[in-house]
């Protein structure tokens, strides 16, 4: 078992629920500041997004980021410089990215990248697990964790499938939308969350429009934890600092830890 | 020996049925989110069992009779052709119901939506005749139509933006990236993933996840069936010696050409110097499928440049770049300069207002036989794709 996974059974097995922030890498000179600021407020895994001109399953918000991030001039390769400057952080990062860059220079050469840069996951949201052999097998001799995305929509012997082949652990997209923040998180989410941890025991991680601790201890209720995105480049885009989303994280964390307060 | 005739066995017959997860030799796919592929396979399924039934067949050639005026005609270039040197003839989607071929595919698609028990279409649009065509089967059926169009594309084609909303359809103008085609079908897909239970996903050309690029061909094949006979009957050689389309996404080129695909008859896709996915682009992965973009070193993908908002998309349909890779087909370019000069000419010489995307098959056709690419006496068919109608603004401004 890599690294993502064998550090995320470890403290899901402890009993602590799982966060996972993200940022658009790129997004400000010194996005890695934030990072930095995501373990500080106890992450568990660091989600970091190279941008793509055409995010296909983001929402307004990561649309925006990306774009921004662009515009100032981020590439895939000075993104993954700067997660090798994040080496001392001890948190697992996660690459997020579309298709069109993973297969740029082949998945063989982009897993390569990642390790070199010390990322321990990937995730690509437009690579379905039918299409994933390469991909999985290029990341899987890299020691990256391919994680897998599973929807509302997915049925069962599909969803057996998706939970055994996916590695690091199960991305449950918590409803049939893009990106973005939600006001509330519909039935779904839950329910999805429920029917992935019946089928395997990787960590289930649950996403899309999670955007307050409320929102979050509820999703972690059936799921072992949750990934915040939007919520956090709503914030960066309006010009928080670091230390503002570390205490919005913080809050997140406390709630995580201790429901019931 | 067992090697060799499974070999033999999976070799592709170009423009036949694609291989399996949709692919076209090295392209095609599905590169979709988890959430969208259910609803591909759903639309898969359903296309398969439609296209085998002779009712649905049946019900679809009727509608492309009575409501899209089908068969089109083929139509002599005679001045033009005397003045070229070769024999030119127009295949007039121009002709057809609602401006051009367009309405081929959407009455395909949405009489499958129908059977699907789907209530409302959603459609990409750049030109807006795609969008013109999907209100209009959706008025016909009795379903709902969101059409996504960029913001550039609705200034540039107010004309149509009025039509699609006659019609009853709603049109959602795209703000995202460049304000075209590829933002518009970005727009479309988010969306879909939100509705696909009750909304069909109505492509607009041979693009996007398995199995559009083939469903579309299939629907567009019309073309090609239907010049292939009349070739025969208009020709001493019965098979035209070069067969022209324009390409934007691919449609009307892969309708033309699945006609063709058997017979000596070489093959040219005509793209727009600033969109030309299948002569200039690289391998890619967009909008569900792996194909030809235009894209830069790292992989972020180019904007499109033309003066024809249809084929304004930085990438080509799988199945064009798998006949490139086969050399079943070539893919050339013109400019905006010899596309309007050439909608000009063909508008003096043959009394036709071609679509500027049109024009520009017109346009190559006028290069390669002052070139001798199309030698002197050379039989070529063209697809005259669109009328220009709602292109007069535009050629206001330039002309
Ligand atoms: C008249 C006309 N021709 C051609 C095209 C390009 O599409 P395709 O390449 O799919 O035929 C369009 C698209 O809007 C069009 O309106």
């Amino acid at each position: 078992m890599n690294a993502l996974e064998t550090r995320l059974r470890a403290r899901r097995d402890a009993g602590r629920k799982l966060l996972m922030p993200y940022v658009t890498g790129g997004i400000t000179p010194d996005w890695t500041e934030y990072a930095r600021a995501f373990a500080a407020a106890g992450a568990d895994a660091i989600e970091i997004g190279v941008p793509f001109s055409d995010p296909t399953l983001d929402g307004v918000t990561i649309q925006e980021a990306s774009h921004a991030a662009l515009t100032r001039g981020a590439t895939p390769r000075g993104v993954l410089a700067g997660l090798a400057g994040l080496a001392d952080l001890d948190v697992p990062l996660v690459v997020s990215t579309y298709c069109n860059l993973v297969f740029r220079d082949g998945p063989w050469a982009f897993c390569a990248a990642l390790r070199e840069a010390g990322a321990s996951g990937l995730i690509v949201p437009d690579l379905p697990v039918d299409e994933a052999d390469e991909a999985a097998d290029a990341a899987a001799g890299a020691g990256v964790d391919l994680a897998l995305l599973a929807s509302p929509a997915t049925p069962a012997p599909r969803l057996a499938e998706i939970s055994r082949r996916s590695r690091g652990f199960v991305y449950a997209v918590s409803l049939m939308g893009t990106t973005g923040t939600r006001s509330a998180l519909g039935p779904a989410a839950t329910a999805l969350a429920g029917r992935i941890t019946g089928l395997s025991d990787r960590p289930v991680l649950l996403g899309f429009g999670i955007s307050t601790p409320g929102q979050a201890v509820e999703a972690a209720r059936r799921a072992d934890g949750v990934v915040v995105g939007a919520a956090i480049m709503r914030r960066v885009l309006a010009g928080a600092r670091p230390d503002e989303i570390g205490a919005f994280l913080t809050a997140m964390r406390e709630a995580l830890d201790d429901p019931g307060a | 020996m067992m090697g060799d005739v499974a070999t033999r066995a999976a070799a592709p017959r170009a423009m036949g049925v694609p291989g399996e997860r949709g692919r076209f030799g090295d392209h095609g796919g599905r590169y979709v989110p988890e959430s969208l592929v259910e609803a591909c396979r759903e639309v898969e399924e359903a296309f398969r069992e439609a296209w085998a039934d002779p009712g649905f067949r049946g019900e679809l050639a009727t509608l492309l009779a009575v409501h899209a005026g089908r068969p089109t005609p083929l139509t002599p270039a005679w001045r033009l052709s005397a003045e070229l040197g070769v024999t030119l003839l127009l295949k007039r989607e121009d002709l057809a119901h609602t401006g051009s071929h367009k309405i081929n595919n959407v009455l395909g698609q949405a009489l499958l939506a129908a059977r699907m028990g789907r209530t409302r279409l959603i459609a990409e649009t750049g030109a807006g005749q795609h969008g013109v065509a999907t209100a209009t089967a959706a008025a016909l059926l009795g379903l709902e139509a969101t059409v996504f169009m960029g913001e550039r594309d609705v200034e540039r084609q107010a004309l149509n933006v009025f039509r699609m909303r006659m019609l009853g359809a709603e049109v959602v103008p795209v703000r995202a990236g460049t304000r075209t085609l590829k933002d518009a079908t970005s727009e479309a897909m988010r969306h879909w993933v939100g509705v696909a239970g009750s909304a069909h996903y109505c492509v607009g050309s041979v693009i996007g996840p398995s199995p559009y690029p083939y469903m579309v061909r299939e629907f567009q094949r019309v073309i090609g069936d239907e010049a292939r006979r009349q070739c025969a009957a208009a020709l001493p050689s019965a098979v035209p010696d070069h067969v022209v389309a324009c390409v934007g996404g691919g449609s009307n080129a892969a309708g033309t050409f699945a006609g063709f695909a058997d017979t000596p008859a070489r093959l040219w896709g005509v793209e727009a110097e600033g969109g030309a996915g299948a002569a200039l682009g690289r391998p890619g992965v967009l909008h569900g499928f792996r194909s030809l973009f235009l894209q830069d070193d790292d992989g972020q993908i180019r904007e499109a440049h033309s003066i024809a908002a249809g084929l304004d998309y930085p990438g080509v349909g799988p199945e064009h770049a798998h006949l490139r890779d086969l050399g079943r087909a070539r893919y050339v370019t013109v400019d905006d300069g010899e596309v309007t000069a050439a909608a000009v000419r063909l508008a003096r010489a043959e009394g036709i207002v071609p679509a500027l995307e049109s024009a520009h098959a017109v346009a190559w056709v006028i290069r390669a036989a002052g070139s001798g690419e199309l030698p002197a006496g050379s039989t070529v068919l063209l697809t005259l794709s669109g009328r220009g109608d709602k292109d007069v603004a535009t050629l206001m401004e330039v002309l």
